[in-house]
């Protein structure tokens, strides 16, 4: 079974992806700031990385930065999920290493469709 | 009615579906109830005629539904006929079920992918539905951000659209490959040239079993005599009419005839 780490700050969102990832039998493991998501990625790194764009301490970008720059960095996907929906904070993500792009609000649908995408599912 | 004028076949386990669709409709026509509606109905009340029928077709879709529909084209298809074609540089494309267009505008996005059109390529590529408010939407290349979420790569969203406020709108290069036409699938095919690929997926599910074959042995009559057809991953139309052969390990795609030479697009 593949781990997906999520990191949002909102508990709620949280709660609903954990929920559909289930579903979708992933592993899952919640951090609510990108200090506590890189700590849990050194400690055992994920599979899968589902990221907010605005975290407290270190933003969505400081992060993905920081997980690829780790000695295995490139093993997980990452996925921001975010309401920052322009064009220029989605090429910012990608240019800091990101894989995907999902614009919330999302469904089960759409984390299906773009897990499809990277090779998840 | 609806059999009669578009082919579709309500029974009476669709009638949930059939009272859920109407409601719109009777609520826009100023009906109190399906009663009053059908009556109407049948005095031919044309405008009251096309609502319904595009209140009862199914216009669920997405950009690179059933992807390996679209793999098979691209690694399989295209790579013989861009063989076949070399001397004509000419391809004829028929999406002949197209809803608000993802289907049309993702073979455009595979096409302009091989840059065709900068090779000096013409291609015909051409959108029908029943519906008219799909085709206005397929005509208009504006999408929300759910609907480009499902199917769309991030980065072909980027290169392939433009945002306006929530929305994504198809670039111009994209729209000008694709011709959108309100279309009936029982009216006479004659305006279409001769093709080298139909694609028509979930739409022969819902005819009765004379409208399927009359449609299939139709699209037979147009399409050259190596020309693909695609249809959904769960229809065949093998043995139906004049005879279509599957293509092994492709589910959805056959050809007109057994092609002397399948070209498989190498990585």
């Amino acid at each position: 079974m593949k781990t997906c780490l999520v990191v949002d700050d909102s508990r709620v969102i949280r709660k609903i992806t954990c929920r559909i990832l289930k579903e979708l039998a992933f592993h899952t493991v919640e951090a609510d700031n990108g200090e506590e998501a890189l700590v849990l990625c050194r400690r055992n790194m994920p599979d899968v990385i589902l990221l907010d764009w605005n975290l407290p301490h270190m933003s969505g970008v400081e992060f993905v930065r920081s997980v690829r720059a780790e000695k295995n960095g490139s093993v997980p996907v990452v996925l921001f999920c975010t309401t920052e929906n322009d064009v220029s904070h989605i090429s910012e993500a990608l240019g800091a290493g990101a894989d995907e792009y999902i614009m919330k609000p999302f469904d089960k649908s759409i984390i299906e469709a773009k897990f499809s995408e990277v090779g998840l599912m | 009615m609806m059999q009669r004028r578009a082919g579709i076949v309500l029974t009476e386990k669709k009638s949930h579906l059939v009272e859920n669709r109407l409601g719109p409709v009777m609520r826009r026509f100023g009906f109190k109830d399906t009663a009053s509606l059908l009556a109407e109905l049948r005095h031919g009340h044309e405008a009251l005629v096309q609502a319904v029928i595009e209140a009862m077709t199914t216009n669920d879709s997405a950009f690179f539904r059933d992807r390996k529909t679209f793999d098979e084209f691209r690694d399989i298809v295209l790579p013989s006929l861009l063989v076949a074609r070399a001397s004509t540089k000419r391809l004829s494309i028929w999406c002949a079920a197209c809803a608000a267009g993802q289907e049309a505008y993702s073979l455009a996005m595979l096409l302009d992918d091989r840059k065709l059109l900068a090779e000096g390529w013409t291609i015909d590529l051409y959108a029908t539905d029943i519906n008219g408010q799909m085709i206005a939407r397929g005509e208009e290349g504006l999408y929300s951000q759910f609907e480009v979420q499902r199917g769309l790569p991030i980065r072909r969203l980027l290169t392939c659209f433009t945002q306006e406020g929530n929305s994504w709108r198809i670039t111009p290069h994209l729209r000008r490959m694709v011709t959108f036409r309100k279309f009936n699938l029982l009216d006479s095919f004659g305006w279409l040239p001769d093709l080298d690929v139909v694609f028509c997926r979930n739409v022969l599910m819902y005819f009765d079993q004379k409208t399927r074959l009359s449609v299939i042995d139709r699209i037979a009559d147009i399409l050259a005599p190596d020309g693909a057809l695609l249809v959904g991953p769960a229809e065949s139309v093998a043995g139906v009419g004049v005879g279509f052969t599957p293509v092994e390990n492709a589910p959805g795609l056959f050809y007109k005839a057994r092609p002397v030479q399948l070209l498989r697009r190498a990585g």
